[in-house]
């Protein structure tokens, strides 16, 4: 099986790999790197979204050939709890979440907007948010917070 | 003579689960465990729960852990559902709480040498006058909770609540922010096999044969189940068990199935089945108006499904003739007797746990899937054993949301003035639960070798708030009624709970209805709903949604103002609703202003979390949602074939709640689903002039209804 080597979440990594398993796959099998989730299979619902380069983009349907030499970053490498990317403060402080499945998905697709427009109108989040599904209703809190966390960001 | 007040009486989940420490247990470290039998499927129940806890004890919130549900040592609290747990696990802390904080006092007491009365507790250190002192993690050795609760325990009164009725941060978020395991999806058992099972796309169709040689060759299999028509495979990682389900996917040859229904005419379909009628109320006038005229309204509502983010999960891991079974399950009990059923086992062989899984909103694949995981795990040599449901699965073989067909008749007078109402509804039953029959109702027990028949739904008893019948007995003062429910007896597309279960289609038939007689009387619809009302707390809500909303905005072209109101189950919470849409044939539904009185909100902002929650799902499922199918299988198998509300489209959601600290809390989960239905249909037609009476409201239907009235 060939090596894959790319960059996750700022290191080094190395997978020996069918070339056509899914990205999600080896992260959540191999490197036991659970935040993205599993949701549909198919790029439809956001929950599996991964950063490559500043696009978010589903990772299962997403090939590992392709992902050879990327940047690629997870929920895990925004911030901890430690130092929080401000995005992940401000969902807490807008409570915004219901079950929070779909969140890792929503704050990479949140960083990813954010890299490419650092002040987005709400109506540019709720757009570039479109590609993740929330079940539980919690939209409106989670766009409060992506604009709460850009206005930090430009404060600071 | 003396008036003896009635004794006390254990809160009805205590009365159940009698012992203290099967609630509480406080330890030498100073960390306080608490134990409710309900569980977290997104709701924030176990945060409310702790802020209980927490004010009860006098105990700082970061002291309190909440533990898992589990067979093995929980209280058995039956399902998470029906917006209950506040009202059942709550009271049930509260009350054991304050036991536990009695008793610690008294310890303290004779501890110190000084009268329980003069010590004060403040983040479980007691200290009283002269400076003693001690505290709950010094006392702990010696005070026992094995002890059954005692009725004559109080509570704190209201004023002297600090952490209840604030709006505290929710303990799950920071681990869901920062991707710490958290959901049963992400929790990896050491030595993890990985299960898939295999089930037909014809709904009804039978496995007869399996060609299971291509999948032997599958790189990773360890095993492949068969036990009639259940089949599964397992394997050492997820990808090799998706490759060696698809093998196995090759090699099977299926019966026919069984034909369903013609989804274009779902109200002919539910009104030519055998049924079982129940009148469910009924209320003769003293004196009747004359009645000149009779409206008589149709009312259907599709099949809804769960639709989860997440599909079900669950793991199991066999030790002998033991098995234990992670699960997010609504109800570990119930499922455990269920899975006894199936696998001839003992209850006291199976320990069921709860993890948390994605957002639950009723009956779901959840307990399905456990048994899945159980069956295959047994093949699995004593490793634990994860099995996932695909998004396929998880949108045609869980239940779903039952189809509704509603119609009212209403007699008016000669001024409009309703003097009869008769009120019928046509619907599967809207509960097939696990764990309350001598029938097992998961899936794979119809599957296997000798299987059990598939369980047709029923509906809860009116007193448990009614099934399809839910919220279809007035609130609103008529002279006269006859309510009447038709349960399907036969159940050709599986259904079970669903948020509101009947609720959101009765609600939504008789608030139609009632803004229809309001608008031919020329009347306002607030004003005419008040004027049938005698209970405050209904009329304050409306009044206040009213208010905030600014009713009646000045009427604008191509926009709509609509109103709904109900009391959850009639028993449960208030909730208004005023919708705000625009649009001529497509529309868009711009805002919702929602007032809310659900008794004490032990925590505000979660209490204004799921409502928010709950009327943007609602308008998903108004505007956009319903299961397809052709006459041989589910086609809305797929988030494109079953496409959701997304976030362009979500309205602003305003929420106002009505405080009542003194009085018993209600949950919030389902109070918005019927008002914000009634209030968007009621929106289009004072947008569009037209009633449209069949859910969801898209264009084909706003341009049906138009060419009806024309």
């Amino acid at each position: 099986m060939p090596t894959i080597q790319f960059q996750l979440n700022g290191t080094a990594a190395a997978v020996d790999t069918d070339p056509d398993q899914t990205l999600l796959d080896v992260l959540r099998g191999r490197l036991g790197v659970t935040g993205p989730h599993f949701g549909c299979g198919a790029g439809e619902c956001g929950a599996c979204h991964v950063m490559v380069g500043d696009r978010a983009m589903a990772s299962c349907d997403m090939p590992m050939w392709s992902v050879a030499d990327k940047d690629v970053v997870t929920v895990e490498g925004l911030g901890t709890a430690a130092q929080p990317h401000p995005l992940q403060r401000a969902l807490i402080a807008e409570q915004a979440m219901q079950c929070g499945y779909c969140v890792s998905g929503i704050l990479i697709g949140a960083a990813a907007l954010l890299k490419r427009n650092p002040s987005p109108t709400e109506a540019e989040v709720r757009n570039a948010l479109d590609r993740n599904l929330c079940r539980c209703g919690s939209h409106n809190r989670m766009v409060r917070a992506v604009l709460r966390a850009a206005s930090e960001m430009a404060a600071s | 003579m003396s008036s003896a007040s009635p004794a006390p009486t254990l809160p009805v989940s205590l009365a159940a689960n009698p012992k203290l420490s099967s609630w509480v247990k406080l330890n030498v470290e100073g960390r306080v465990a608490i134990s409710p039998g309900k569980v977290e499927i997104g709701q924030g129940i176990v945060t409310a729960l702790a802020q209980i806890a927490a004010d009860e004890l006098d105990v700082d919130i970061g002291r309190v852990e909440m533990i898992r549900a589990s067979t093995a040592a929980s209280p058995n609290e039956g399902v998470t559902s029906g917006s209950l747990s506040v009202q059942q696990s709550g009271r049930a802390l509260r009350h054991a709480c304050a036991e536990v904080r009695q008793r610690f006092l008294v310890a303290a007491s004779e501890r110190l040498g000084v009268d329980a009365s003069l010590l004060d507790i403040h983040d479980g250190t007691i200290s009283g006058p002269g400076n003693v002192r001690t505290s709950y993690w010094e006392l702990a050795g010696d005070v026992s909770l094995d002890h059954d609760a005692n009725a004559g325990a109080t509570a704190k009164i209201v004023a002297k609540r600090t952490v209840a009725g604030h709006s505290v941060q929710r303990v799950d978020i920071p681990d869901k922010v920062f991707a710490r395991p958290r959901f049963i999806h992400d929790c990896p058992l050491p030595d993890l096999l990985h299960g898939r099972v295999l089930r037909p796309d014809t709904s009804g169709a039978k496995l007869i044969a399996l060609d299971e040689t291509a999948t032997r060759a599958v790189p990773g299999l360890v095993a492949i189940v068969r036990d009639g028509g259940f089949s599964g495979v397992v394997a050492d990682s997820e990808a090799a068990a998706e490759a060696a389900l698809k093998a196995l996917r090759r090699g099977a040859t299926w019966s026919a199935g069984e034909p369903l229904p013609d989804e274009a005419d779902l109200a002919g379909f539910l009104k030519s089945q055998p049924i079982e009628t129940t009148v469910i109320d009924t209320r003769m006038a003293a004196t009747t108006g004359k009645p000149t005229r009779t409206l008589r309204r149709h009312y259907t509502r599709p099949y809804i499904a769960h639709a989860s983010i997440a599909p079900s999960c669950a793991m199991a891991q066999w030790d002998g003739d033991h098995v234990h079974v992670w699960t997010h399950s609504q109800g570990v009990y119930l499922l455990r007797a269920d899975l006894a059923i199936v696998l001839k086992l003992p209850a006291e062989n199976i320990v069921v746990e709860h993890i948390e899984g994605a957002g639950c909103y009723g009956h779901n694949a959840a307990d399905d899937v456990a048994l899945d995981a159980a069956l295959l795990a047994n093949a699995a040599g004593g490793r634990p054993v994860r099995v996932q449901w695909s998004r396929h699965d998880e949108m045609s073989h869980a239940p779903f949301g039952a189809a509704m067909a509603i119609e009212i008749e209403a007699d008016l007078d000669a001024d409009n003035e309703i003097v009869g109402w008769r009120h019928a509804i046509w619907s599967n039953g809207h509960a097939a639960r696990p764990g309350r029959a001598a029938q097992p109702a998961l899936l794979a027990a119809t599957e296997i070798a000798t299987p059990y028949p598939r369980m047709i739904s029923t509906n809860p008893p009116a007193a448990n708030g009614g099934g399809g019948d839910r919220n279809s007995v007035p609130i609103y003062d008529l002279p006269a009624w006859t309510i009447t429910s038709h349960r399907l007896l036969t159940m050709p597309v599986r259904t079970s709970a669903l948020r509101t279960l009947g609720g959101q289609g009765n609600v939504f038939a008789i608030e139609a209805l009632l803004d229809e007689i309001a608008a031919l009387r020329g009347e306002d619809p607030i004003a005419f709903r008040l004027r049938h009302l005698r209970d405050e707390r209904a009329k304050e809500v409306i009044r206040a949604a009213a208010r905030r909303a600014q009713w009646k905005p000045q009427k604008k072209s191509g926009i709509g103002h609509g109103v709904g109101f109900a009391r959850y189950k009639n028993t449960g919470a208030y909730c208004a609703a005023i919708a705000e849409i625009e649009g001529t044939d497509d529309i868009r539904v711009k805002r919702l202003t929602l007032a809310v009185d659900v008794g004490e909100a032990v925590n505000p902002d979660g209490v204004i979390n799921q409502i928010e929650g709950g009327a943007i799902q609602a308008t998903s499922w108004v505007l956009k949602e319903r299961v397809r199918f052709d006459r041989t299988r589910i086609t809305s198998t797929s988030w494109t074939d079953y496409p959701i509300l997304t976030f362009s489209e979500v309205p602003a959601v305003d929420v106002e709640i009505i405080q009542r600290p003194e009085i018993e809390p209600v949950g919030a989960g389902e109070a918005a689903h019927g008002p914000v239905t009634a209030a968007i249909a009621n929106a289009v037609y004072d947008c569009l002039g037209v009633r449209v009476r069949d859910l969801p409201i898209t264009r084909d239907k706003i341009i049906a209804a138009m060419e009806l009235a024309s």
